[in-house]
């Protein structure tokens, strides 16, 4: 079941993703149930839930990696086989190894035509293409580098450029925070917002601490226990919204322009309680002085 | 009755001296092959078992220039390899399987090269047979008790460790933190698989003696998840398909096509694998989520 | 050694170099050494059950090594990658044992089979190795850039639509070509060597991809050329000269590699 509150800001065409009562078990467990959101072209959504909350699978759903029980998915109006042109992605991790022969520039390059068959012909338009995207994401100066030399902030530009090169209309990324630091992270997110908005690109992002995304996001879709809660920040991220998705008492806090989410309701002042129960495992935002 | 018996076991099988050598020795070490693959599977080491018998090669090949048995090469390359490989440390996996490949091209290469010196030299055109698939009724002499012992001290190597060995393959970290020297520990189970692997040369040769030392493991660990029990179980298959293989070589030496008796070791391997087969028929394979990842990186 | 009747061996040698070299390349990419190790194993017993019925052996080869390589890779899907392909493995080389071991010329069969034999191709096979290798080219050729995408990137190749399992399937079955052309010349053992060591050294020198697989097959080809040249001077086996050629390029090439980066790294400033 989803709790979706009213958007005047999206446009008049239709929705780049539409989810309609997406629901899926796996391993006995309910990990989707009657998901539904959507989202506009341009916008930037966060998809924020703890561990093991349904993210992965969901974003592995969107792209038609996995089939939903119940539901249908809608990319640009399209279902499923005509997907994969218009979808970037943006995996978590890479394994690539330090010596494999490939530089930054020709993995973005084969996110313009890795899919075709046929030898590929030299052509001056894809080099330049190339290069212009290098730039917008600020990996040119590494661009010549083997891709398994790069630390994990750079191979996310690159992977991000692989990812836009191909004007796709939405990018889904999977928790491209996880293993970055601090810095990092944050680079990351003002980047892809910037060039997601240069080209109109629909943005879904998943992480599990909201308050990096803060900065960027226009609307967030909040998942746990199966569940989704879809809006703007103010009208999901709040303590009643947060309590009935839990199904368990969860109180928001706002500190200092950041969010923190935590178990326990704040009749008292014992809001860390330690008696916290550990299923209700929302990320503690501590933010960063900007 | 007897008839029945008697086209079994054709005459002689039960007197035969090389037969009874034979068994003997084949099920003692195919034994211990079972119980120490038991480990090997757990722990993954399953390529380095294979390298370490194929690096053996070079020990076979060159004992025999130096007019020494096959068991002292094999014995020898064993230990020292097994020691090495285990010293070298592990880096990351794809650099390190693509350095064992290239050291086993090279060593696999000089072992052609002194087989060549072999059947040059001394004229015995069977020297490639030998090292390569195993002289199992060839073996007599001094190698019967050397060859029990080693497999002796395996199995006393096993009993002693088992313990600690099993905890420290399954957790590297909670192994230590009880005290456990894992990387001594590692050490000495390459050194026993080298020592194993060797025995197992001996019977069914460099390239197939992978087959008995993780064939009975994996069908084993496909029976039951009780690591003292698979070793047992482990250790009758690997015995009982050497046995089942020593007689069908034995009643073999009058089938077509030219009289001269089948390969032993083409028997064992193939009840090896046909037990595996048996095995894999009773559970249902387990599928993994996300397979195509997994396919492409080897991980299990 | 170049007479006549060697003509064929040079020109049959050099196509296979570079037909191991490009595959070489992707097997390395893709961490597939234990597979480049098994097909050419599994292959050996084609090649002697062919030899046993009087039919070319690179029929055998050619039938066991797609064969083995496609079942290699419908089971690693479903069990223990490493203790299964064991297990075929050595139940093809018990088989090929036991086929041999009809033959009445059993042990300089197995040795030729397994380490390698100069004249190992008679003159027809020539242009049915020729016409494998264009084959192997023309596949690669055409699937490059998703293979490459799917070996590096799988997750994302497979949200572009790229079937991870079906470039598995080819990727198998080029690697079963390569061994069909190589073994009867390299042999079954020390065939993998020639798909490993020249990739190996090459992208150790080289970050891009093509050069890289130019540079593979530049060095494989050396590596043949000095096999085939000892190996008849010598009579010496030219599995040896493979396996310790491929061997010294890669080491070569590592201390080259780190060199010009001590170097690099020594004037930066």
């Amino acid at each position: 079941m989803t709790t979706t509150h009213p958007d005047p800001a999206s446009p008049g065409a239709g929705p780049v993703l539409a989810l309609d009562e997406v629901s899926i078990r796996l391993g006995g467990r309910q990990i989707l149930d009657r998901v539904a959101f959507t989202l506009a072209a341009g916008e930037f959504t966060g998809l924020i839930g703890s561990n093991g909350a349904g993210k992965t699978t969901l974003l592995r759903i969107v792209m038609g990696l996995r089939s939903p029980d119940a539901g249908t998915v809608r990319v640009g109006g399209q279902p499923l086989a005509r997907r994969a042109r218009q979808i970037g992605y943006v995996p978590q991790k890479i394994q690539i190894e330090p010596d494999a022969p490939l530089r930054a520039r020709d993995l973005v390059a084969l996110g313009l035509d890795g899919e075709r068959l046929g030898p590929r012909l030299p052509s001056r338009t894809r080099n330049r293409q190339v290069q212009e995207m290098l730039e917008a994401v600020d990996a040119a100066r590494f661009a010549d580098e083997r891709v398994g030399t790069l630390s994990g902030g750079e191979q996310q530009r690159v992977l991000i450029a692989h990812a836009l090169i191909g004007r796709p209309r939405l990018l889904l990324m999977d928790e491209p925070l996880a293993n970055l630091d601090l810095r990092s992270g944050q680079e990351i997110v003002e980047l892809t917002s910037r060039v997601a908005k240069e080209q109109g690109v629909a943005v879904l992002l998943s992480a599990h601490d909201i308050n990096p995304l803060l900065p960027v996001m226009d609307k967030v879709v909040y998942l746990a226990e199966g569940r989704a809660a879809c809006g703007t920040t103010e009208q999901v991220v709040r303590s009643d919204v947060l309590s009935e998705l839990y199904r368990h008492p969860v109180s928001v806090l706002r500190v200092d322009g950041r969010i923190l989410v935590v178990a326990g309701s704040t009749v008292t002042a014992d809001v860390l309680s330690p008696v916290a129960t550990p299923s209700v495992a929302a990320a503690v935002g501590t933010g960063v002085q900007a | 009755m007897s008839g029945v018996l008697s086209s079994i076991f054709e005459p002689g099988f039960f007197s035969s001296g090389p037969v009874h050598a034979a068994l003997l020795t084949g099920a003692v070490v195919a034994a211990v092959s079972g119980a120490v693959g038991v480990f090997t599977v757990l722990r993954s080491q399953s390529f380095a078992g294979h390298s370490l018998s194929d690096l053996g090669t070079l020990g076979g090949s060159g004992a025999f220039l130096l007019g020494v048995g096959p068991l002292w090469g094999f014995i020898t390359a064993g230990v020292v390899v097994g020691g090495a490989m285990d010293l070298a440390g592990s880096q990351r996996r794809n650099s390190r399987d693509v350095a064992t490949g290239i050291v086993l091209g090279a060593v696999l290469g000089l072992s052609a090269l002194l087989l060549y010196f072999d059947t040059t030299s001394s004229s015995t055109t069977g020297v490639t047979v030998t090292v390569l698939f195993g002289s199992l009724f060839a073996v007599s002499g001094f190698t019967v008790p050397a060859t029990l012992a080693f497999a002796g001290l395996g199995l006393a190597a096993l009993a002693l460790c088992h313990r600690p060995l099993l905890l420290s393959s399954v957790s590297g970290d909670l192994a230590a933190a009880r005290g456990i020297r894992v990387r001594l520990l590692g050490l000495v189970f390459m050194i026993v698989m080298g020592v194993t692997v060797a025995l197992s040369s001996l019977i069914v040769g460099t390239i197939l003696s992978p087959a008995l030392l993780i064939g009975p493991a994996a069908t084993a660990l496909r029976l039951t998840r009780r690591p003292l029990a698979a070793m047992g179980v482990a250790a009758a298959l690997g015995a009982a398909a050497t046995w089942l293989g020593i007689l069908l070589a034995y009643d073999s030496y009058h089938w077509p096509p030219i009289g001269d008796g089948w390969p032993v070791s083409s028997f064992v391997v193939a009840l090896i694998f046909a037990a595996y087969l048996l095995s894999a028929l009773r559970r249902p394979g387990r599928v993994l989520p996300d397979n195509t990842v997994n396919a492409m990186t080897g991980a299990v | 050694m170049f007479a006549p009747f060697m003509e064929n061996t040079w020109i049959t040698a050099s196509i296979i170099a570079a037909i191991a070299a490009l595959v070489g390349f992707f097997v390395v990419l893709r961490g597939a050494t234990f597979t480049a190790h098994a097909v050419p194993n599994a292959a050996f017993a084609g090649a002697a059950g062919a030899g046993l019925i009087g039919v070319s052996s690179l029929i055998g080869l050619g039938a066991f090594s797609v064969g083995g390589a496609l079942l290699i890779g419908v089971l690693s899907r479903r069990g223990r990658h490493d203790a299964v392909t064991a297990l075929i493995v050595a139940l093809m080389l018990g088989l090929g044992a036991l086929f041999l071991s009809w033959s009445t010329e059993y042990a300089p069969e197995i040795y030729s089979l397994l380490f390698g034999e100069v004249l190992g191709l008679s003159g027809n096979d020539t242009s049915l190795t020729a016409i494998l290798a264009v084959a192997c080219v023309l596949i690669l050729a055409c699937v490059y850039r998703p293979l490459l995408l799917s070996s590096t990137l799988p997750e994302v190749a497979e949200a572009r639509g790229i079937s991870a399992a079906r470039i598995d399937a080819l990727f198998l079955v080029l690697v079963a070509l390569a061994t069909t052309t190589a073994v009867p010349v390299v042999g079954a053992l020390l065939m993998f060597s020639l798909m490993i060591g020249p990739p190996a050294a090459a992208r150790a020198l080289t970050k891009h991809p093509a050069p890289a697989m130019a540079l593979g097959v530049v060095l494989a080809l050396a590596t043949v050329w000095i096999a085939i040249a000892a190996s008849y001077q010598t009579n010496w086996p030219i599995g040896f000269f493979v396996g310790v050629g491929s061997a010294a390029w890669y080491v070569l090439a590592r201390i080259g590699a780190w060199a010009s980066s001590r170097v690099r790294s020594g004037h930066a400033p």
